[in-house]
């Protein structure tokens, strides 16, 4: 690891500034990526700010039925909160479905948003990676590429995004909270990550001098019959090879609402918008599902290694939402 | 009251509970320094340039090694047949001795600092130049280059009776078929760790390592000392399964760096440096044809393997070591072919040649029952063999697999099971039943031994064998109380330093046999000098004896530790090794019983139930016994459901060099294991003893397959069994 100076930040405004007024600053959280990325020379921020103690750490609940979740509220603690689990069983479900139990209780909820891939070739400083060297390659494609992306890859770059956290956000529609010396403003979390296109060392939206300071749930009556299923290769404490967080709603036999939202597939957070389109106002039966799901994934792309997340995909979300109707008639 | 076969905790338990046991990286000296190394990052090539200044001024750097400033090493000696210290040379490779880099990973440069996060530091801002020349690191693009192993008696290319070809040809019913496994790498809790000291041209070594006589010799080759001046302790190591058993170039250059800095060094390998510096297991392509009759009696028996080893070493897996000895077929062919790949060289690694070799052979012996409409274990014991298949001369000292069987099936309930596939349904999950069988030869070394009993009653057991968590000293503590007729507790037992009578290495399931030898000659010899001294002085108590003869200890010593001590051992032992392996296969066994759920849609694979029962002759403590063999296991559903390093064919770089990538089971992974033992002493081994460890990890990828193809219909033959291949 690099030498690197540290500075914790006694408040936000302390924290903003020293981000806007030098480069190479790294805000430091849970930590359980950063530091790995650092000691693997990945990450090499001259300065890291530590923002443990900024008052980010709240659960609120909003006038309306939102909830705001404070960036650095552990990923343990608000898988435990008794009105996410009530009123989005999903997003629990997702974050318990990530990591271990000692890295949840390091975590935070900004930090996981801004998790970076876990693509062998980005994690290997000799290696060639578009998305870590702009410009040396690609070494996945051609290469070990089992865990790569099949929606929204391009010619530079299949790393997936990793988290679970953040597929159950994209779902349930969340905002994020940033803010700068300039101020501050709010992001649709699935307008929040990006697609690699020929930039894939730019993976969100956020600004160099820009915190997350909150996560904001917005109220999403559906997402009470929710659920997260995450297919991957043990049976812990191992990134998705397909992840799907699904809410349906069903009236007469008839698909009311649905939101369906993938994992280990995508090189971001996935909303699956096709499925929801096409099983909207059909009947909520086998057929209906297998179709919405074809219908999200007719757009994949796999290589050798990694097609079959196209078959899996499909049939994840077709036992995700048959768990969810027969969960949601029995309720 | 005897105390063998009493489930007694381990001795070491306490120390290690709370952290007392110091392991090879936690010894101190003043002025300790810490090294790291540095990583070639092309398979095959030459250095061109090193740029180290930026290391060199990065603050607390002692020391930048490279080829261009490095000590002289003597090279790795040559392979002779009585010198094994050859074959525990990881590589042949003389480590900073010149500008040639020979695998992607190989150390070009070691960093010594005043502390590790300097050294870190430092290391990752040496930058080599190269000309790189063309290399071959692609194991399966090289298949159609595989040349028959070179032929040596100890590790032979092969066996063969009659023409297994042409009966198989001929057989009414018969399978040809091909299986893969790919390249594992060891991962040990404990990484290698070595902390050196020179006291003039006197060396002291902590090292993680389960050969510390083998690493004694070599260092002092390797510096030109006297062995003598070595001293290489390891009182506790922390996991070793094989990976601990040659010597890498982390403890060559720890050594190397505290003479070339004359400052003790302790240099820790981290995760990613063991997989680029210490071998692991070869991948392996293997063909298994089988011909029978109707009736499932085999006519034909062919396994053969490809493996790989390379320019600069490695051991010959033999692949089909069980396989030879498993069947009365009519006609076998057993044959080891290789292929040579510039790549680092493979090791020993948690049963090496049975565990994926049974993986072969117990799957196609599965797929002949289910060709043939046959209960698998009926299928076995129709081919179950008295007398060794190959040859018809040896005979099994013990042999045990009818009533492994007959007991297994009992524990597990396997005659419940319905044999057709897919016909069993748990919710979502499909669930299958496996069966398969565990073979491994058992062997014995030759040790020194000394054993001291004092007036107070106490008795001291100094010998140079190692302890890795299976329980070792524990048991030898317990073969002494029983072998002297004293309480365990009275017992005392030293191990773990080369100061010691010469011990074994702790490999090849060989070392409580080989030591309990030594233990039970020294405590008879110890009786008769009781004896003896009693008829003099009127009897009583040994305590008794020993005050009234005025004497503080009398001592039984096995074995001279001197260097023509040494040779006489060794020229006792061969002969009496190699006649003995004429007359007799000496084998421990077991069945290993496996229940899997799958998930019809997703493929998800859980292992829902396990029975292993064991013949691995007199158990001398159930409890540590029982564990290693769980551990054993755990280790065959890590070969057979998610190991794999990721070698890229492009340019042999190791892709996941560590422990989130390269998958082990986690305990949610992992049910409950029923584990049983004959307890059947074997007449032909020490103290009836054949050895646990190894037996448990053969035979469990073959009895994960066989369950899931019950459970799913889908035959996998290429491990891991991961879901992506069950779609």
């Amino acid at each position: 690891m690099k030498s690197f100076s540290y500075v914790s930040a006694p408040d936000t405004g302390t924290a903003l500034r020293t981000i806007a007024s030098n480069e190479d600053v790294k805000f430091l959280a849970g930590g359980t990526n950063l530091v790995d990325l650092m000691r693997e020379g990945i990450e090499q921020p001259s300065t890291v700010v530590d923002i443990t103690r900024l008052p980010l750490t709240g659960i609120e609940e909003l006038p309306g039925g939102g909830i705001r979740v404070g960036a650095l509220v552990t990923n343990s603690r608000l898988a435990a909160d008794p009105l996410i689990r009530t009123r989005y069983p999903v997003l629990a479900q997702a974050i318990l479905h990530g990591a271990s139990a000692q890295l949840r209780n390091m975590a935070t909820v900004g930090g996981n948003l801004l998790q970076r891939t876990r693509c062998m070739y980005f994690y290997d400083e000799s290696a060639a990676c578009n998305k870590r060297a702009p410009g040396s390659g690609c070494g996945a494609i051609g290469g070990f590429s089992r865990g790569g992306a099949v929606l929204g890859a391009s010619e530079h770059c299949i790393a997936t995004h990793p988290s679970d956290m953040a597929v159950a956000l994209v779902m349930l529609d969340a905002v994020v909270e940033v803010e700068s010396v300039r101020g501050t403003r709010r992001i649709p979390v699935a307008e929040f990550h990006r697609l690699p296109g020929d930039t894939p060392h730019i993976e969100t939206v956020l600004a160099a001098d820009e915190l997350i300071t909150a996560v904001e749930l917005p109220p999403v009556p559906v997402a009470a019959n929710s659920r997260y299923r995450k297919v991957r290769d043990r049976a812990s404490y191992a990134f998705a090879l397909v992840s799907v967080a699904a809410a349906l709603a069903v009236e007469d036999g008839v698909v009311t609402e649905v939101r369906l939202a993938l994992g280990g597939v995508g090189t971001k957070p996935w909303r699956a918008t096709e499925a929801e389109r096409v099983l909207l106002g059909r009947p909520a039966a086998e057929e209906a599902f297998r179709g919405a799901a074809e219908a999200e994934l007719a757009a994949a792309e796999g290589g050798t290694q990694n097609a079959f997340k196209i078959e899996l995909a499909q049939r994840t979300i077709v036992a995700t939402l048959r768990r969810l109707l027969t969960d949601g008639s029995a309720a | 009251m005897t105390t063998i076969g009493q489930p007694l905790d381990r001795v070491d338990g306490g120390v290690k509970t709370t952290g007392a046991a110091k392991f090879a990286a936690e010894h101190f000296y003043p002025g300790l320094t810490h090294a790291v190394l540095v990583h070639a990052t092309i398979s095959r090539g030459r250095i061109t340039a090193l740029h180290t200044d930026e290391a060199s001024a990065v603050p607390g750097v002692v020391a930048v090694l490279t080829h261009l400033n490095a000590p002289p090493l003597k090279p790795a000696p040559k392979p002779g047949a009585f010198n094994l210290t050859v074959m525990f040379s990881g590589t042949s490779v003389n480590y900073l001795q010149s500008d040639e880099v020979h695998w992607e990973g190989q150390p070009i440069a070691v960093v010594v600092a005043e502390t590790s996060a300097a050294a870190r530091e430092a290391a990752a801002l040496v930058r080599a130049e190269y000309t790189v020349t063309k290399s071959v690191v692609d194991f399966e693009g090289s298949e159609q280059d595989a040349r028959p192993q070179p032929n040596n008696p100890l590790l032979p290319r092969g066996a063969k009776k009659g023409d297994a070809e042409a009966a198989l040809k001929a057989a009414p019913v018969s399978l040809d078929l091909r299986y893969t496994t790919p390249p594992q790498n060891h991962n040990a809790l404990e990484l290698h760790a070595t902390t050196a000291n020179w006291d003039g041209d006197r060396l002291t070594v902590y090292d993680a390592t389960q050969a510390i006589d083998w690493f004694r010799t070599h260092l002092a080759l390797r510096f030109g000392v006297p062995r003598t001046n070595v001293r290489v302790l390891a009182p506790f190591v922390g996991g070793a399964f094989g990976g601990k058993s040659a010597i890498w170039p982390g403890t060559i250059l720890a050594v190397m760096a505290a003479r070339a800095t004359d400052r003790p060094v302790r240099l820790v390998l981290s995760r990613e440096s063991v997989y680029r510096t210490v071998g692991g297991r070869t991948p392996s392509i293997q063909r298994v044809a089988l011909g029978a009759d109707r009736d499932g009696r085999l006519t034909s028996l062919i396994h053969t393997s490809i493996t790989r080893t390379g320019p600069i070493g490695g051991p010959f897996e033999q692949v089909t070591a069980a396989s030879q000895h498993l069947y009365a077929a009519e006609n076998i062919l057993a044959r080891h072919d290789l292929v040579s790949l510039d790549l680092l060289p493979n090791t020993f690694m948690r049963a090496p040649g049975e565990a994926i070799g049974t993986f072969a052979v117990e799957s196609a012996i599965d797929e002949l029952a289910c060709e043939l409409g046959m209960d698998p274990i009926e299928l076995r014991m129709r081919n179950e063999t008295a007398v060794d298949p190959i040859g018809g001369r040896k005979k099994f000292s013990h042999r045990r697999l009818r009533e492994l069987y007959a007991l297994g099936a009992e524990r597990f309930d396997w005659h419940e099971r319905n044999p057709e596939p897919r016909s069993t349904r748990d919710g979502r999950w499909l669930v299958g039943t496996g069966v398969a069988t565990a073979f491994h030869r058992a062997l014995t070394l030759p040790v020194n031994v000394t054993v001291r009993l004092s007036a107070d009653g106490g008795v001291l057991v100094r010998c140079g064998f190692h302890e890795m968590g299976m329980g070792a000293a524990t048991a030898q503590a317990q073969i002494t109380a029983d072998a002297l007729g004293v309480p365990f507790d009275a017992v005392r037992v030293e191990y773990g330093d080369s100061a010691l009578p010469l011990g074994p290495f702790a490999g090849a399931s060989a070392q409580t046999a080989s030591v309990a030898a030594g233990v039970v000659q020294a405590c008879e010899e110890l009786k008769q000098t009781l004896k003896s001294m009693a008829r003099k002085t009127g009897g009583g108590t040994n305590e008794e004896i020993l005050r009234r003869a005025k004497v503080p200890h009398v001592e039984a010593v096995v074995g001279s530790d001197t260097r023509l001590g040494r040779i006489a051992g060794r020229a006792r032992f061969l002969p009496n090794f190699l006649l003995d392996a004429q007359r007799w296969v000496k084998a421990a066994s077991g069945v290993h019983f496996c229940e899997v759920k799958v998930d019809a849609e997703t493929g998800e694979t859980r292992v829902s139930r396990w029975a292993g029962v064991f013949d691995i002759g007199r158990v001398i403590n159930p409890k540590t016994a029982a564990s290693q063999m769980r551990g054993g296991i755990v280790m065959g559903l890590g070969l057979a459901m998610a190991e794999e390093t990721l070698v890229d064919p492009r340019t042999g770089r190791i892709m996941n060099p560590s422990l989130a990538e390269y998958h082990v089971p986690v305990h949610a992974d992992i049910p409950p294991i029923d584990v049983s033992f004959l307890d059947d002493p074997d007449p032909k081994m020490p103290l009836g003893i054949l050895g646990a460890g190894e037996v448990s990890t053969a035979g469990v990828g073959a009895a994960v397959a066989n369950a899931v193809h019950h459970a799913t219909g889908k035959r996998v033959r290429d491990l891991p069994i991961t879901l992506d291949k069950l779609l």
